[in-house]
């Protein structure tokens, strides 16, 4: 799949934008005052920040307001409705917290949910797609929910939650990976079945429909080397889970070396996202030889 | 939100007017639908009533919107400003155009009116555009046709008056099994794919035969990969098994071929050797096999006795049938024989007989359908034999094509299966032997018109265009000893001709309708020097260049002066029985083309200029007694002209009312009749006369009632061919009319009068060990040769042709996908992109045809991959065959008739690593007409 | 609502042979033709004259190389379109109800006024059916030609989709596949069609008719009996049968 800068930077934005969001409904860390103030921001601002980017992939962005009517059916609209109602169920609690000294914790549970459901709704979106069988697996939602929670806990402070959550992401993803290497064949789609000739023998593109390129070739056969993908791999769990890992193990802590940490984590965050698209091969490709 | 849905049954307003005329996306002429809403064209379909394509639009037909309003159509007359190939060009008026023209015209006419070469592309106005050349006077016109497909043509009128090609089609509704040879697309598009569905939808199958396994040979039902340029041996090793297992049809035979004709055989030294024996007012003889007396073959009541040898005045006599049965069951044609050359299996090849005659002999239909022969007799039903072929260029453009097609020919004879119910039927004014029609003409008076028609049919070395030093008429050299039936002309070789002054020097050179400097012309890089070439002076070796095209192509660049022709929905146009009509086997058809839309530019229909021109010229038949000029138009032409009295161009709604059909005066409302009509006409062929037409009485009367001749001309099929006989005879030294020594060898071997099949020249001169691959190109079904690139819609599907190598080859040099090849022909090279192909001949590689483009033709913006990844094969293809050592180079053209061998081609390939650029990368041309917008999105104005 | 339709009352669709199909793109042009002036915003093409032009289609056609294990490579030209599908995907994951597939005949279209261009319903469809215009941003699929298929304003006989009415060689079939008397469905029966990648379990309503088995004539085919081997024989053969006829 084209990994186009918008959703990456929309997927990865939200989900640690609620990822913090619900460490702060759950009290954790249990801030008010300035410091809430800041850190409800940082959520605020990678949730809405990742939501706009969702609307520049949008060709028709001015009909976006309709996308919140499937919600029986559609996991796109699912999430934008929770996405909305998580920030507004979160925004009276954070106003307890800012400006009150303090807000119901049951509010707090709710916000926390909603933020969670809608990463998974995040997650599902890409989880329903039989299309792309690197995707269409129950590790997608723990994946997504694991980058969120691990990256919320890393942006809440919470050194020893984040090195569980992160050991754990790092097994999630190195799951992940194995798993969705397989996963292609195991789906068994090839250009076999894709044309219905496998009966006669294997099938090999001679001729595309056209010369140059389509929409399909440029948004669903992105094809990424696998030297390439090897390298990203490397690079981004190391940023995303090993170097955020050793920097809370093994440095005093405090601010800076936190900040760090989550510089880190979000450098690994994009790389892997980069890679959780490019990688996956949407099975349209196949009819293009791909 | 359910109310912004479309409704459950959508009924919206298609357009506001259907206008009707027919389609110019390529040269098979399908009847079209145009809708039009608010002046301009929405949506064209195939017309349901047309004889042609009943309809169906192919591709191109769809995209005609999009050449309609391509942003490469000319805009004015326009005369060269910068160096020749430049592209830089100034607007002027159709007067300064006229001027200029004339300026150069009218001098040559009066003084020598050769120096006008006069050629035209795949127009169908040929019988128009010769009309004037004839009045102007110079022997130089043709069309495109020896570039493309004469030895088709040539051997389907001397074997059995008539062709494949667009002359003749399988029976395809009663057909069982059809032999496919050699063919991408065809003429015919629409009806072969039409055809095919339906022979397919009824039980029937397919055999294909070509190197490539695409298009047709895709869906066929058995492929055969034969090794191009060896289909004449595939084809005899075919009658060699149908002859050993007496699978032929004697009966037909006997009655309508010349297989009982007596033929002179104890003497080879005789002048009358291989010739016929013929009575005192010189009509071919037979042995009648009831009485065992000799008579004249058309006799009723004669049947010839096939197996008789007749001894007459110490001289042997044999019917021609039994020297074919000699000549080709010889064992050099069993299959075991001929298999490794064909690269087919000897099993294969008797399976293929084996399948031709079961289908033919064992699944006989007939129907009950009584009919009268020409010599009287009645039958009661006709026979139909249900195998049936159909061929093209992959035959016809070798240098051995010309008896390639007379053997396939013999084969469908032999097999009884042309005429009848299930096999081959010719299409209006077919059938028609060579003898009727006309002889070239070639003599040029000054001032004066030309004899008789340019082309004809030469019967043998006393028709030949020399004059007495022997030397050509012509300047292609057309009907001389180096092509002696040259039937088409030579335009491949004109342009070099020309540049050489050899036979002379001419001075302008008038084109129309073929990119001469680009994909219709041999050897490209070569021939666009040509045209730009100097003398001594400075001046250039080809003085003037007029063109007309109605796109920024290629060779518009290398004219001096451009007449902007229309698109095709712009203009008249008639597609007459007199030239290639749009008949089918059982009905005669003409049709027209009418300005569905008004030109926007300053263009005007070429016919319309030529008439203009002739006017301006003062040319019998353009100008009236007073001088003034007589048709206004060529709508004014269509209607009025009448070629021999009562027939004109068009045969339907003649006559002052309107009523008559064939022959009748002219009507002045015969073009708005046609329009009424879905812009065509159509007259059905009487059921006793829809099959055995060359010899069916009711036939023969219809076609004399409908004006296709003056007087009914039944013959019979040539099996063997007398008049090639008398070119050889000529070669060994008889007759008055003798060829040139050197030539004398080669018209002896290749000018058989039973096809043999002898190697393709390029074979025989290059080292094969060194060039060991057959290039080959074919037809895109989407693209019509070079016009299809400036079609917004046709270039997405494709804009970069790659060169297919066979598996082996692929594997032997390491290729990966994304590489490039150098190709190289004795010749040239040449660097490509290339694939992998396995449904491909061993030996052969191959590429689409046209799709290469030069930079800044076309009007397509930089960067276009049909320049930067495109190819064209033809920088490859000399028009010359390589030299021999004895100085001499004869034309990369079949012997016999002139046909350009394009695919004769032998190249040797180098891998080359990716991303490269396709070379010869030739110089960019200006646009006269700029580049094209950005973006399309057509259907935004409704 | 993308909801999918419990069951349509028709399943109208298209059954390409491709056994007759030569691969000669009438049915890709023509489709680009109708439906660019037609329903919905037209169908754009950018850099059209230039370096990389790309523009939406609706139907392409793909050409394939099939390797059997033992025999001759054969070609097979593969139109593909919307194959209409009864369980589509591509409907349900539509935020904003622009997709949906009607109960009426089973057409799976796009309400191109509700669609915001965000392409999930062409991630979901795993045939490439969808594609979303560049320059209009809203999302276009085959339509199976519902405004030509009802439209009283063309002749009856007009009333199927344009490519099937362009189709040169009648390659391209239309009918209710959901009716098993009707032509598509014994067609489908009788040369044993096929779904494209059944393992999708988008239950397509178009089919696909397999090529025919192909190059057999050397099984197939009896020996020609012979008359004679050489001239003489020949001639022997040649008076007896010019005797008998
Ligand atoms: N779409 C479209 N239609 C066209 C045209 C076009 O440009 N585009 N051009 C028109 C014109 S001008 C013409 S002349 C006709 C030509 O119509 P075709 O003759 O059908 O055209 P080609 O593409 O030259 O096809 C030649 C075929 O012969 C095969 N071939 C080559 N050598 C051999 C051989 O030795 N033996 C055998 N058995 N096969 C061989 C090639 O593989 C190829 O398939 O098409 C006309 N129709
Ligand atoms: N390598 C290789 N080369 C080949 C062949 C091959 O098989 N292989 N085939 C050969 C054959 S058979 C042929 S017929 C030739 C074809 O070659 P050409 O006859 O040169 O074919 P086109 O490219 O169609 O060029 C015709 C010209 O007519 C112009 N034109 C189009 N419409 C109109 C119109 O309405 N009016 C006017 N006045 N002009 C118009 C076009 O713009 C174009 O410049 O190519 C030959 N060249
Ligand atoms: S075959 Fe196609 S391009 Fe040629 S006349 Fe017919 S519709 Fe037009
Ligand atoms: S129009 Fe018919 S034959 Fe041509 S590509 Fe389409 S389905 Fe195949
Ligand atoms: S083919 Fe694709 S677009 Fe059409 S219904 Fe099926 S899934 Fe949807
Ligand atoms: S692109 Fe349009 S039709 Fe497709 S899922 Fe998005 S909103 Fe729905
Ligand atoms: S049914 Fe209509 S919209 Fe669909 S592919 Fe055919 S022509 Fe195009
Ligand atoms: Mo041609």
């Amino acid at each position: 799949m084209n990994p186009a800068p918008s959703v990456i930077v929309f997927s990865s934005l939200t989900g640690l934008g609620f990822g913090l969001l619900a460490w702060l409904g759950l009290g954790i860390p249990d801030v008010t005052g300035a410091a809430a103030f800041l850190m409800y921001a940082l959520g605020y601002g990678l949730a809405l920040g990742g939501l706009l980017a969702s609307t520049f992939h949008l060709g028709n962005p001015g009909n976006a307001r309709k996308a919140f009517s499937q919600w029986r059916t559609s996991w796109l609209s699912r999430e934008a409705i929770l996405a909305v109602a998580a920030l507004l169920i979160v925004a009276p609690y954070a106003f307890g917290r800012v400006f009150l000294g303090g807000a119901p914790a049951e509010l707090g549970w709710l916000g926390a949910l909603a933020c969670v459901a809608t990463v998974f709704t995040t997650a599902m979106i890409y989880a329903q797609l039989k299309t792309v069988p690197r995707w269409s697996t129950p590790m997608t939602p723990v994946l997504f929910l694991g980058y969120a929670v691990g990256g919320g806990a890393l942006l809440a402070g919470q050194a020893t939650l984040a090195t569980i959550l992160l050991a754990f992401l790092g097994v999630v993803q190195l799951g992940a990976w194995t798993l969705g290497d397989a996963r292609f064949a195991d789906v068994g789609s090839t250009l076999e079945t894709a044309t219905g000739l496998g009966a006669i023998g294997s099938v090999r593109q001679l001729e595309a429909p056209h010369s140059g390129t389509n929409y399909l070739l440029t948004e669903m056969a992105y094809q990424i080397g696998r030297k390439h993908a090897v390298k990203l791999r490397i690079i981004g769990f190391l940023f995303a889970i090993a170097l955020p890992l050793l920097i809370l193990q093994a440095t005093p802590g405090g601010l800076l070396w936190m900040a760090l940490a989550v510089v880190c984590h979000l450098v690994g965050v994009f790389a892997t996202r980069w890679l959780f698209f490019a990688e996956a091969k949407h099975v349209v490709a196949l009819y293009y030889g791909k | 939100m359910a109310d912004t849905r479309i409704g459950a049954r959508p009924s919206p307003k298609v357009s506001d007017e259907i206008r009707q005329t027919t389609c110019y996306m390529c040269a098979c002429r399908c009847g079209i639908n145009v809708h039009m809403q608010d002046g301009k064209v929405k949506y064209i379909e195939g017309n349901r009533d047309h004889p042609v394509n009943k309809g169906v639009l192919c591709a191109k037909g769809s995209a005609g919107i999009m050449q309609h309003y391509s942003p490469a159509r000319l805009k004015a007359p326009m005369k060269r400003v910068g160096p020749r190939g430049s592209g830089e060009f100034e607007d002027i008026s159709w007067d300064e155009a006229y001027d200029i023209a004339v300026g150069w015209l009218k001098p040559i006419r009066e003084t020598d009116p050769k120096r006008l070469a006069f050629f035209t592309g795949r127009d169908q106005s040929q019988s128009f555009t010769s009309f004037w050349a004839q009045a102007y006077g110079t022997p130089n016109y043709a069309a495109h046709g020896g570039f493309c497909s004469v030895n088709m043509a040539a051997a389907g009128i001397y074997t059995m008056g008539g062709a494949f090609w667009e002359f003749g089609q399988p029976d395809w509704d009663r057909a069982r099994l059809v032999m496919i040879f050699g063919v991408a697309e065809d003429h015919d598009s629409n009806p072969i794919k039409a055809g095919i569905g339906r022979l397919k939808a009824n039980g029937g199958k397919v055999i294909g035969v070509n190197p490539i396994r695409s298009g047709y040979n895709a869906v066929a039902d058995e492929w055969i990969g034969i090794t191009p340029g060896t289909d004449g041996l595939f084809i005899l090793s075919l009658i060699h098994e149908l002859l050993k297992a007496g699978k032929i049809d004697l009966d037909y035979l006997g009655r309508y071929t010349n297989a009982g004709f007596l033929i002179r055989t104890d003497d080879p030294a005789t002048a009358d050797h291989g010739m016929f024996l013929r009575d005192d007012a010189g009509k071919p003889q037979v042995v009648d096999r009831a009485t065992g007396a000799l008579a004249v073959y058309d006799t009723p009541g004669v049947r010839p006795d096939l197996a008789a040898d007749l001894q007459q005045d110490g001289k042997t006599y044999k019917p021609a049938l039994q020297l074919l049965a000699e000549a080709y069951l010889d064992p050099q044609y069993a299959p075991e024989a001929v298999a490794n050359r064909c690269g087919i299996s000897a099993d294969r090849i008797r399976a293929v007989a084996a399948e031709l005659a079961r289908v033919a002999f064992e699944e006989e239909i007939t129907l009950d359908q009584p009919w009268t022969d020409w010599k009287g007799e009645r039958h009661e039903t006709m026979i139909g034999r249900p195998v049936t072929f159909h061929a093209m260029r992959g035959i016809s453009a070798h240098s051995n094509g010309f008896q390639t097609c007379r053997a396939l020919h013999i084969l469908q004879i032999l097999l009884g299966s042309v005429e009848v119910p299930g096999g081959f039927r010719f299409k209006p004014p077919y059938p028609k032997p060579p003898e009727a029609h006309p002889k070239p003409n070639a003599v040029g008076v000054p001032g004066q018109p030309l004899a008789g028609p340019h082309l004809g049919f030469p019967m043998g070395p006393e028709d030949l265009q020399l004059c007495e030093d022997g030397t050509p008429l012509r300047i292609d050299k057309a009907f001389t000893w180096e092509n002696p039936f040259s039937v088409h002309g030579l335009m491949h070789m004109v342009i070099s001709n020309a540049h050489a002054g050899d036979p002379y020097k001419i001075d302008t050179l008038f084109m129309y309708m073929a990119n001469m400097a680009w994909n219709s012309t041999m050897n490209t890089s070569e021939v666009m020097k040509m045209l730009t070439d100097t003398d001594e002076n400075g001046d250039y070796v080809i003085p003037h260049i007029i063109y007309s095209d109605a796109y920024s192509s290629e060779t518009v660049a290398f004219a001096d002066l451009i007449l902007p022709d229309t698109t095709y929905l712009e203009r008249h146009d008639c597609i007459s029985l007199l030239d290639r009509p749009i008949c089918e086997a059982e009905a005669a058809a003409d049709a027209i083309r009418w300005p569905v839309v008004a030109p926007d530019r300053d263009v005007k229909g070429f016919q319309s200029a030529l008439i203009d021109l002739g006017a301006r010229l003062g040319l019998p038949g353009f100008v009236n007694e007073d001088g003034s000029q007589t048709y206004a138009d060529y709508a004014d032409y269509i209607v009025n002209h009448q070629r021999r009295p009562g027939v004109g161009p068009l045969a339907g709604w003649r006559g002052v009312d309107g009523t008559d059909e064939g022959r009748g005066d002219a009507n002045p409302d015969q073009l708005q009749r046609y329009i009424d009509n879905g812009g065509f006409w159509s007259s059905h062929i009487p059921a006793e006369a829809q099959y055995y037409k060359p010899w069916n009485k009711s036939y023969q009367d219809w076609a004399v009632k409908i004006g296709l001749f003056d007087k009914a001309m039944p013959y019979v099929f040539n099996l063997y061919l007398e008049p090639m006989r008398k070119l050889q005879r000529a070669a060994e030294g008889h007759g008055s009319c003798q060829p040139p020594d050197h030539l004398r060898a080669r018209i002896q071997a290749t000018c058989t009068p039973l096809p043999a099949w002898y190697e393709p020249f390029e074979d025989g001169i290059v080292d094969r060990d060194e060039y060991p691959i057959h290039a080959l190109t074919q037809r895109p079904m989407h693209m019509y040769h070079s016009w299809g690139s400036q079609n917004a819609w046709l270039r997405q599907i494709t804009n970069v042709n790659r060169l297919y190598i066979p598996g082996k080859v692929w594997d032997e040099q390491g290729f990966e996908d994304g590489d490039w090849a150098e190709v190289t022909s004795i010749h040239a090279s040449i660097t490509v992109p290339v694939a992998r192909m396995d449904a491909l001949n061993p030996d052969t590689v191959w590429t689409w045809n046209a799709i290469g483009k030069r930079r800044g033709a076309w009007a397509l913006g930089d960067g276009a991959p049909e320049a930067e990844r495109g190819f064209l094969l033809n920088h490859l293809i000399h028009e010359l065959q390589p030299p021999k050592g004895d100085g001499r180079r004869w034309a990369n053209s079949d012997p016999i008739t002139g046909q350009a061998a394009w695919f004769d081609l032998r190249v040797k390939i180098r891998r080359l690593p990716p991303e490269q650029v396709s070379q010869p990368a030739h110089e960019a041309q200006v646009s006269p007409v700029g580049t094209g917008p950005e973006n399309v999105s057509y259907g935004e104005g409704f | 609502m993308t909801a999918l339709p419990q069951s349509c009352e028709k399943k109208l669709g298209l059954v390409i042979d491709l056994d007759t199909c030569v691969g000669c793109h009438a049915c890709v042009v023509n489709c680009k033709e109708w439906n660019t002036s037609n329903y919905g915003a037209p169908l754009s093409d950018t850099d059209a004259y230039g370096a990389d032009p790309s523009g939406t289609f609706l139907n392409r056609v793909h050409t394939y190389e099939v390797t059997p294990d033992v025999g001759v490579p054969q070609i097979v030209h593969f139109p593909k379109s919307c194959l209409h599908c009864d369980d589509a995907p591509c409907v349900t994951v539509c935020p904003t109800g622009a997709s949906f597939k009607r109960s009426e005949d089973g057409i799976v279209l796009v309400n191109e006024d509700d669609c915001m261009g965000c392409g999930l319903c062409a991630w979901a469809c795993p045939y490439g059916a969808r594609e979303l215009d560049a320059l209009a941003g809203v999302m276009k699929k085959c339509t199976l030609c519902v405004d030509r298929i009802y439209n009283e304003n063309l002749p009856e006989e007009d009333r199927i989709p344009a490519c099937v009415r362009t189709c040169p060689s009648g390659a391209r079939h239309f009918g209710d596949l959901g009716d098993p008397d009707s032509d598509v469905s014994k067609l489908v029966a009788d040369r044993s069609g096929v779904d494209l990648m059944p393992e999708m379990q988008t239950k397509p309503v178009n089919k696909y008719l397999p090529p025919r088995p192909k190059d057999t004539l050397l099984q197939d085919s009896a020996a020609l009996e012979l008359v004679a081997t050489e001239p003489k024989g020949f001639l022997a053969w040649l008076d007896k049968a010019l005797g008998a006829l």
